[in-house]
């Protein structure tokens, strides 16, 4: 399992990419709702940012209130990890 | 309703403090045209906004807005981390630092408290959509502004991401306008006002 581990720092830099590029599509979508290229780009962006946060709470805590994962742990992990201005934090 | 996503939209590491540059920075906290003013704005402008189009992306920039608040703030901290009572005569931030320590708080650069006179929401789509489309261009100066006093690369990095972010509002704010315009008399645009006269 250890050995399967994802590199922090990596998991984190494509969580931001992979994030804005689903912002930034969210904005040109409100604008321009039926475009199908932007719709196209959206669906691939949310399927790899939903796995990629999944990824990161399994080993690193959950970055969202919907991947904090309880079922296993006797505590609440949510406010364990740095906060993002914090060091350490994302 | 809004849930936190516990990382920056863009990460801030700055590892060497300034607190003369967190006093300057601050502004596009709680200054005139800083980040609060900017989602207030826009999130309070949406309600009476008629078209779906422009209410969703007074939504989503209004939201952003909030990440970028959030990211300002963690520059501002990590500026002013550990000083010692030394640094903070030293650089001036005495000032801030004898009514609030290390904290943030939404102030302007001249230490003006954050207002929401510093904008409108004015209930008429045309109006208030010319007032972002000025807003978005007030802090990208601002930024400019701000750019020409850091020569750290640190602090430099998140700027101009924020910076670049006011040019792409502007730009969906255009087109938010041309929306409304597209649903109005175009022989006469204010004719009247789809959010009042209609009641729709």
């Amino acid at each position: 399992m250890a050995e399967n581990r994802p590199c922090r720092k990596d998991l984190l830099h494509w969580i931001n990419v992979i994030s804005f590029a689903m912002n930034d599509t969210t904005l040109f979508l409100d604008t321009h709702p039926h475009n199908r290229e932007a719709l196209e780009f959206f669906e691939e962006c949310q399927s790899k940012r939903n796995r990629a946060l999944k990824e990161y709470a399994k080993y690193y805590g959950p970055l969202t209130i919907d991947t904090a994962d309880v079922s296993e742990t006797d505590r609440w992990n949510w406010i364990n990890e740095p906060w993002p201005w914090q060091e350490g934090g994302c | 309703m809004w849930n936190y996503e516990k990382r920056l939209q863009y990460p801030v590491k700055i590892t060497q403090t300034n607190p003369r540059l967190a006093q300057v920075i601050i502004s596009q906290f709680g200054g005139p045209d800083g980040e609060l003013g900017a989602s207030m704005r826009y999130l309070s402008q949406r309600y009476t906004m008629p078209y779906k189009e422009v209410t969703g992306t007074l939504t989503d920039v209004g939201t952003e807005e909030l990440a970028h608040l959030e990211i300002v703030c963690a520059i501002v901290y990590q500026l002013t981390k550990n000083l010692t009572p030394e640094e903070i005569e030293r650089s001036g931030f005495d000032k801030y630092y004898v009514d609030h320590t290390l904290a943030l708080w939404p102030q302007s650069a001249g230490g003006v408290p954050w207002s929401s006179t510093t904008f409108q929401s004015k209930g008429d789509p045309i109006t208030d959509l010319h007032e972002d489309m000025a807003a978005e261009q007030k802090a990208r100066t601002t930024y400019d502004n701000i750019l020409r006093l850091v020569k750290d690369p640190e602090v430099a990095d998140p700027i101009r991401f924020l910076r670049a972010r006011e040019i792409v509002h502007y730009q969906r704010f255009g087109e938010s306008l041309r929306i409304v315009q597209d649903h109005l008399d175009s022989r006469n645009f204010y004719a009247f006002n789809p959010a009042f006269d209609l009641g729709k």
